[in-house]
């Protein structure tokens, strides 16, 4: 059992996401830095779907009451054991009794607190993870209280040493200024060639409204090309006769301030989307704060798909690590 | 049937986007319908989510599975396959749906609104009456209550349709969204937006007009309702929503069922072919309402 002491800014339980339910309106949520959640699953031994705490921001304060088997990946925000520091990306062992606390956030946004069993909530759908929208799933559809309980679940398939330690280059560093890759299209050839180019050149600031939902970024109005609206979309020019959203997907209502959706997206709209965020930079979404900027880099198809290859070639050369097999 | 070109394209690395019309009719959404129901008995590996939409749809994939290209090219073939609309055969069901219109919820929150809509001097009812050429509210609402509506897209939120009515296309509604999206609309709330009205599953934010208030859910977890057993969503897309207007005294007696967890929505199932609906809207949705409520 874990007590919440501290329930942190928003700390809701995830794990890889509920697939197959797009149709019906429902995202998948799950971790939104999934290469961090992979990580601390991989280093206490769980397997890849096992449920762990996406904190945000600011960490939780949490009272183990029983021998656990811990992992902090993600962003950089400082875990301590009854108050003495101890490292990220580490196999941890905390104590019955030990308190899990977090000084504030040094870069990034977000960070996993993998345990070795995962979190044993109910499966909803195929998958543990919050949609906080619908209040469903997670820990009672909704991020943690203070009082709440939480046991640990039986999602552990190997044990991993004490310490073992993920080497630097296989963790991620934050700035405050961020390159997300995208591949253009969808409605694309809504916006004026010039708009489009704009929105690669500029650097775009994250706004207030930045969430598990989507980012709104601020920078300069965007124009679409003049037309007269077809039949069933509506009459402002950004509008598009309803359609689906793919996660990542970027969208600009009324040109004014560019939305990325993710991992909670509303999964349709009537808003013409411009272009997606890879796969592998959803992770790095994750990572990104208010007020900072994201620069949008056009990549084409064949890119995406090899930084997908390498972030499975680094996990799984920690897999290899912390389970010492090829 | 009428020439669409489709236009294929990727949302990232993920998602295949297919645009089969840039305006909506019921031609593209049933070829949506009919190409997506292909792909799903293909059961091609690698497919994660099929989401058809009003005139476009969506396939996410597993691209170490199966290349995004190779994907564009089955759904190509699959395109080709389908000859014309006499081809595609929809089962789909009729339902009742009871709309409490101008109610005091919605009103609530439509007086709070004024200054993100168009016209901040008139309801939004009043407002979309006008702008659609109907004297009146009543004559407005009786359009819209005189003919189904077929679910030609869910989504947004979870179990959130997108109602397109079957009408010829010179007796269509259309409004606009708001001018700037609200922050909050009531759960349930009967909207239209473009040329599509919606009932709004959860309380949230929102940019379709709003006209009133459904007392059944379209989004629920009670498992007691018989209809949400199967699926905390109740609305399936080619469903036919036949939005009848009803009193307070009504609205009230339904949210007690609801509550009581006794509440079913009265349905009927039918099975038509997609040239029947192109060819005589008004024979079909005479048809649709004739089986719903007398047979």
């Amino acid at each position: 059992m874990i007590k919440v002491l501290e329930p942190g800014i928003e700390t809701t339980v995830q794990d890889k996401g509920r697939e197959g339910y797009y149709e019906i309106g429902m995202p998948p949520s799950g971790a939104m830095d999934r290469y961090s959640y992979l990580a601390g699953n991989l280093l206490v031994g769980n397997e890849e779907n096992a449920s762990s705490l996406e904190i945000t921001y600011m960490g939780p304060k949490l009272q183990f009451e029983e021998d656990a088997v811990i992992a902090i990946t993600g962003g950089e925000i400082p875990p301590k054991i009854n108050d003495e520091p101890v490292p990220m990306w580490t196999t941890l062992t905390i104590k019955k009794g030990d308190i899990l606390s977090f000084d504030f956030v040094k870069s990034g946004a977000r960070v996993y607190l993998a345990i070795a069993g995962g979190i044993d909530v109910p499966v909803l759908q195929g998958s543990r993870s919050t949609y906080t929208l619908c209040q469903i799933g997670g820990f009672e559809g909704r991020a943690l209280k203070a009082g709440d309980e939480l046991k640990i679940g039986e999602m552990q398939e190997t044990s991993v040493k004490e310490g073992t330690a993920i080497p630097d280059e296989f963790i991620p560093a934050y700035k405050k200024s961020h390159e997300i890759r995208v591949i253009i299209g969808l409605c694309s050839y809504r916006l004026t060639e010039e708009s489009k180019q704009r929105f690669l050149d500029l650097e775009w600031k994250v706004t207030p409204e930045a969430n598990r939902v989507g980012y709104r970024f601020k920078g300069e109005r965007l124009n679409f090309v003049e037309r007269e609206q077809p039949f069933g979309a509506g009459s402002n020019p950004s509008n598009v006769t309803d359609l689906g959203y793919p996660i990542g997907s970027i969208q600009v209502p009324d040109g004014i301030e560019p939305i990325a959706l993710l991992n909670d997206a509303v999964t349709g709209g009537g808003y013409a989307t411009i272009a997606t965020v890879i796969s592998t930079d959803l992770s790095h979404m994750a990572q990104i704060k208010t007020n900072e900027t994201v620069k949008f880099k056009a990549v084409d198809l064949d890119e995406a798909l090899e930084a997908r290859k390498e972030v499975r070639r680094k996990l799984d050369k920690i897999r290899e690590l912390t389970t010492g097999q090829k | 049937m009428k020439e669409l070109k489709p236009r294929y394209d990727l949302g990232g690395d993920e998602f295949i986007f297919v645009e089969l019309a840039q305006e909506m009719s019921l031609e593209a959404n049933f070829r949506g319908i009919a190409i997506t129901q292909k792909l799903r008995e293909k059961n091609i590996e690698g497919v994660v989510d099929i989401c058809p939409s009003n005139a476009s749809y969506m396939v996410r994939i597993d691209p170490e599975v199966i290349h995004p290209h190779r994907m564009i090219e089955e759904l190509k073939a699959i395109d080709n396959s389908i000859e014309d609309l006499s081809d595609i055969q929809i089962e789909s069901r009729a339902v009742d749906v009871p709309v409490l219109f101008e109610d005091p919820w919605t009103h609530e929150a439509v007086m709070r609104f004024r200054d993100r809509h168009q016209d901040p001097e008139s309801t939004d009812l009043e407002y979309a009456a006008r702008i659609n050429g109907y004297d009146t509210k009543e004559d407005f609402i009786k359009a819209i209550t005189d003919s189904p509506f077929i679910v030609s897209m869910v989504g947004f939120v979870p179990g959130l349709p997108f109602c397109f009515q079957v009408v010829p296309r010179e007796q269509q509604i259309e409004v606009p969204k708001y001018v700037r999206p609200r922050t909050f609309t009531p759960e349930r709330t009967f909207g239209f937006g473009g040329a599509f009205s919606v009932i709004y599953p959860v309380q949230g934010a929102g940019g379709y007009q709003m006209f009133g208030i459904a007392p059944a859910p379209v989004f629920s977890q009670d498992t007691r309702l018989p209809d949400f057993k199967e699926s905390i969503v109740f609305p399936k897309q080619t469903d036919l929503f036949r939005y009848r207007a009803i009193t307070r005294e009504e609205y009230d007696s339904i949210r007690e069922e609801v509550e009581a967890g006794t509440f079913q929505y009265k349905t009927c199932d039918i099975s038509f072919k997609a040239d029947e609906v192109i060819e005589d809207p008004k024979k079909f949705s005479e048809m649709v309402m004739r089986r719903l409520y007398n047979d």
